[in-house]
């Protein structure tokens, strides 16, 4: 054996001896899964409220000799990839889930199905649209956190005030959309003083495509489809409301004036009259302006149907890890449905303290959703918050998400770009979306040699 | 300091090939390297080491998670047919060419105001660097609330005077003359330069040429310039290569976080940095985000020795024979 061959070896054996690690399956804890010990460190998380701290305490509990440490913060590109570079990755790494795609197919994540059959992870109670964003090519590659959906909000003050109840509020009817949306808005001096309908694009545009029947790429995430006519179609639809309300740079201008998270939120102040957005308004609403005349319906598709766009976090074990097993355990306890549960009572006590409504923790796992809302989740008495948490409920049901992509960043980066230069006035929808595939197609091409 | 003074040769001596440095020569050379040690330290371990590494990343196929993988001038070759590369460099090079001469301009103009102010120069130079001190993130986010079309100060300003502002974030004619007049918020660098040179214009040269009967503008341009001449080529040369590099301000404004990816964004404030980035951090194209870089660095080079060449004509320093 050589100097070099010999001092490699020795250097292996001791940082598995200092670690506390001998690979995946050390022996058995009292749970009946793998022992867990040592260091395990995280990037990408904060433990910012009592939802995150509530879980992480349980592991603690649960997990004397794993010495937890939580670098907080939001996922950084450059600093995942600098520790990467440097040898020096996190065991775990908290990120989007639509990223998880480009990592996977680096090789910097590990594939976790080893992890799912040693801790006995049901990967069946986690929603399927989560579950699409975690898996790439059949093989699981995160833990799936979360399940953030887009609903139609209305404020039914502005519906009464132009003779009109959320009901006249139809989004299947596109070709009626102009019309109403005419009604709704206000212009004045030449100024955009009240929005009409807000379609938010360019986030929502795979949802109005998915609404006129077509996925802007395919579920297994390797082919685009962004000139499809119906892509075309969604994204004409939705420039028509912004161009109708002034253009983009005034609408867009308005819109940045808003302060969604205060009490002088659009609601309030009314300069919004239909919007579809992510769930977490009505927690703000709820806070912010319980007396709102909000009502909540569900975005449907061109027949009517109820649909909605889903996305949220997931944890991922880097390739490198030096702690897998316990990491593996932190993500099983993490996102199992009693720990949902604990840290949702928490966030329930909270509210109840401050004298503020619970409208519930969407967490991603149905039987966290479940429990939450069955055993633990209260009606307000405030029938407008009440339905609109029902509405969000089955929202959960009909979700879709945008699968797991090898190219996912610079798929996203085309049909993004390409939104946002027709918003700009310089290309029309057919061209900008065509060129959006090609820029896309070559992506997706590269990533999969 | 000490000074070290060299005899001449004796007449009729023999003048060796290779004149003996004295030990107190010697002895202060030591001391010179020394003090440059951490510099040099410094330069060779977090300047030259990355330069070198990423020189050689550049030919390679490397995204920072697997080995590099050597493919000769290949990403070279893909930059210089890139769309987007083009775009990107354009529109740099636009904003270079915008933001330089006013910033130079301006902060001669306040430099030239505050060298009058008297009594209250100090307080008036701290307020001008104050906005110097402002992170460029903050800046970024201030900058999109006053140039909002509807409701920004800007366009406020200008209804006033009875001017319909334009979409300054949005409408691509007008997103670079919005990322230029945020520029301007942290010029007081300069402002504080030009007038640290102004001030260094002896006083004696103003008064021989009002003898000679120099008007004010006279003065300015056959005194004050070419006594600050100096400066003024300093500032362009650091000016351009900074505006070269611009990043933070407008990744902030345009393009904030992806995560989240909420931002409108334009190709007008697509800068080349800014595009370097993305193929670096979130295509992992870190290869030929390495060329992209390289090229830069060239284009840097050739327009500084281009501002050094020129200024042999245009610059006096003081001490030197003209």
């Amino acid at each position: 054996m050589s100097r070099k061959l010999r001092a490699t070896a020795l250097a292996g054996v001791l940082a598995l001896a200092v670690s506390g690690c001998g690979g995946v399956g050390g022996g058995d804890d009292e749970a009946g899964g793998t022992a867990t010990r040592g260091t395990l460190t995280t990037m990408g998380f904060g433990l910012s409220d009592e939802i995150a701290t509530t879980r992480v305490d349980a592991f603690k509990r649960d997990h004397p000799d794993v010495e937890l440490k939580i670098t907080e913060g939001a996922f950084d590109e450059q600093q995942f990839l600098s520790a990467v570079a440097a040898g020096n990755p996190p065991d775990l790494v908290y990120m989007d889930r639509k990223l998880i795609g480009t990592y996977a197919t680096r090789g910097s994540i590990q594939p976790l199905t080893d992890c799912v059959d040693e801790q006995g992870i049901d990967m069946g109670q986690y929603r399927q649209a989560a579950r699409d964003q975690v898996t790439l090519d059949g093989t699981v590659y995160g833990i799936p956190e979360f399940s953030q959906v887009r609903v139609l909000y209305l404020n039914e003050a502005l519906l009464k005030q132009a003779g009109m109840t959320a009901d006249d509020v139809d989004l299947a009817d596109w070709a009626g959309l102009p019309a109403l949306n005419a009604k709704l808005a206000k212009v004045s001096g030449g100024k955009l003083t009240r929005i009409g309908i807000d379609p938010k694009i360019p986030e929502f545009l795979p949802m109005w495509a998915k609404a006129n029947g077509v996925d802007m790429i395919s579920p297994d995430g390797r082919t685009a489809k962004l000139d499809d006519p119906r892509v075309v179609e969604a994204l004409t639809t939705g420039l028509k409301l912004i161009q109708d309300q002034g253009g983009f740079g005034r609408f867009k201008s308005f819109r940045d004036t808003f302060d969604f998270f205060g009490a002088q939120n659009p609601l309030v102040k009314n300069q919004i009259v239909a919007w579809p957005m992510e769930e977490w308004f009505l927690n703000q609403a709820a806070k912010n302006s319980p007396k709102a005349e909000l009502v909540v319906k569900p975005f449907v598709d061109r027949q009517g149907k109820p649909l909605t766009m889903s996305s949220g976090q997931a944890w991922v074990i880097t390739k490198g890890a030096k702690n897998p097993d316990a990491a593996c355990a932190f993500v099983k306890q993490m996102t199992a449905t009693d720990t949902w549960f604990a840290a949702a009572k928490a966030r329930a006590d909270a509210r109840k303290a401050a004298g503020q409504p619970f409208t519930g923790v969407w967490t991603g796992n149905l039987n966290a959703d479940k429990k939450i809302f069955d055993e633990l989740y209260q009606p307000t008495g405030n029938k407008r918050f009440d339905d609109a948490v029902a509405t969000i409920r089955a929202a959960q049901d009909v979700a879709f998400a945008m699968p797991a992509s090898p190219a996912g960043a610079e798929f996203d980066k085309a049909w993004y770009d390409a939104v946002n230069r027709v918003l700009a006035g310089q290309e029309q929808p057919a061209p900008a979306l065509a060129r959006a595939q090609r820029e896309a197609t070559a992506a997706l091409d590269k990533a999969a040699k | 300091m000490a000074t070290t003074t060299v005899s001449p040769p004796a007449p009729g001596a023999a003048v060796p090939g290779r004149r003996r440095r004295t030990p107190l020569a010697r002895r202060e050379a030591r001391w010179a390297w020394l003090f440059l040690a951490p510099w040099i330290v410094g330069f060779l371990a977090f300047q030259a080491g990355p330069m070198i590494a990423s020189a050689w990343l550049s030919l390679t196929e490397y995204d920072v998670i697997n080995p590099p993988e050597y493919t000769g001038l290949d990403n070279y070759r893909e930059l210089m047919a890139d769309p987007q590369v083009a775009r990107s460099l354009g529109n740099t090079v636009y904003y270079t060419a915008l933001h330089v001469p006013l910033v130079m301009l301006i902060s001669l103009g306040l430099a030239l105001l505050l060298k009058r102010v008297g009594r209250l120069q100090g307080f008036f130079r701290t307020v001008f660097y104050l906005p110097v001190m402002t992170p460029a993130v903050a800046v970024g986010i201030l900058f999109l609330l006053l140039l909002n079309t509807q409701d920004g100060l800007i366009n406020r300003g200008l209804a006033l005077v009875g001017i319909d502002g334009p979409s300054w974030t949005t409408d691509p004619d007008w997103v670079m003359p919005g990322i230029v007049l945020m520029s301007l918020w942290s010029l007081g660098s300069t402002v504080i330069i030009y007038l640290a040179a102004l001030q260094n214009v002896p006083r004696d040269l103003y008064e021989a040429a009002s003898i000679d009967g120099a008007g004010a503008w006279a003065r300015f341009r056959h005194v004050t310039l070419p006594m600050i001449s100096g400066a003024l080529f300093f500032t362009l040369v650091v000016n351009t290569i900074a505006s070269l590099q611009m990043f933070t301000e407008v990744y902030t404004m345009y393009f904030g976080n992806r995560q989240t990816q909420t931002s409108f964004n334009s190709d007008a404030a697509t800068f080349y940095v800014i595009h370097l980035f993305q193929e670096a951090f979130q295509f992992l194209h870190m290869g030929y985000a390495s060329a992209m870089a390289w090229l830069l660095f060239l284009i840097i080079m050739g327009i500084t020795l281009v501002q050094v060449k020129l200024s042999k004509r245009f610059v006096y320093y003081e001490g030197e024979d003209q």
